[in-house]
């Protein structure tokens, strides 16, 4: 019975769409880290030109993490993306 | 991200540009996220490019400077001149007979010129209409959010004297 029920999910939702469907999360998380990190460079450079740097370290460091993070999530999408068209 | 990439049975071309069209809804995603990561560096970028202007700009040292003779500015007048450095452009304005401001002429939004509104008795900012009270720099309209620095003057003898800068208003 499960085993039925098993395979017709799996017949509803092949690997290749489940792959299309992980790629399209991890491609949304992207989007979100880097409209923050465009709010954090307008804030950053709106500070610096009023004269005030005590923000512009932490700021470059937070940067950083969101461009790791990035990076990150599209070494995922390259890796779901390279698992799923190799399959036969 | 040839970095990355392990010693492939596939030749590069084929998985950048897939001969079947199954597979270009996955290339397009590929190449769509790898184009958001370069923006992303791009934006990293900006940020360690403020970073190191804000560390190659040091710490400003404030000289004692003449600024101006004190009849030299009629009333009402202005004066520009910079302080501290040559790239810092400041505002002299003689409100009364022995009344005298100096304020940053960088407005704290963009770092637009201000320049005196004398009818308005008030300091304005053409680029986004923000304005600056003259008595002590605070904002009173637009979208700065901090006061203009203050120039501390000192009179000595018949002249004016640049001393320091102050981002503090000052009632």
């Amino acid at each position: 019975m499960d085993m039925d029920r098993m395979d017709r999910q799996a017949s509803r939702y092949p690997p290749e769409r489940r792959g299309l469907t992980a790629i399209d999360g991890a491609l949304s998380l992207i989007a979100i880290l880097l409209i923050v990190q465009m709010w954090l460079l307008t804030a950053t450079l709106e500070s610096f030109l009023a004269g005030h740097r005590e923000g512009v370290l932490p700021a470059a460091a937070v940067s950083g993490l969101l461009l790791l993070a990035c990076l990150g999530l599209y070494l995922f999408v390259e890796a779901v993306d390279r698992e799923t068209r190799s399959r036969p | 991200m040839k970095l990355f990439r392990p010693s492939s049975r596939e030749p590069l071309w084929r998985e950048e540009i897939s001969i079947f069209s199954a597979d270009e809804r996955y290339v397009n995603r590929r190449q769509f996220a790898k184009f958001l990561v370069l923006t992303s560096l791009g934006m990293f970028v900006g940020n360690l490019w403020i970073l190191v202007r804000s560390w190659l700009a040091g710490r400003p040292i404030y000289p004692a400077r003449q600024v101006a003779l004190a009849g030299e500015v009629p009333v009402g007048g202005v004066k520009l001149f910079r302080y501290p450095g040559p790239e810092d452009p400041c505002i002299l304005i003689r409100r009364g007979e022995d009344e005298y401001a100096a304020y940053s002429q960088k407005c704290t939004h963009l770092s637009c010129a201000v320049y005196y509104a004398r009818q308005e008795d008030r300091l304005a900012c053409p680029c986004h209409e923000g304005y600056f009270s003259v008595r002590d720099g605070r904002v009173l309209q637009g979208p700065p959010q901090r006061p203009l620095p203050r120039v501390v003057l000192r009179r000595r003898g018949d002249t004016l004297v640049a001393v320091g800068m102050s981002s503090h208003p000052e009632a």
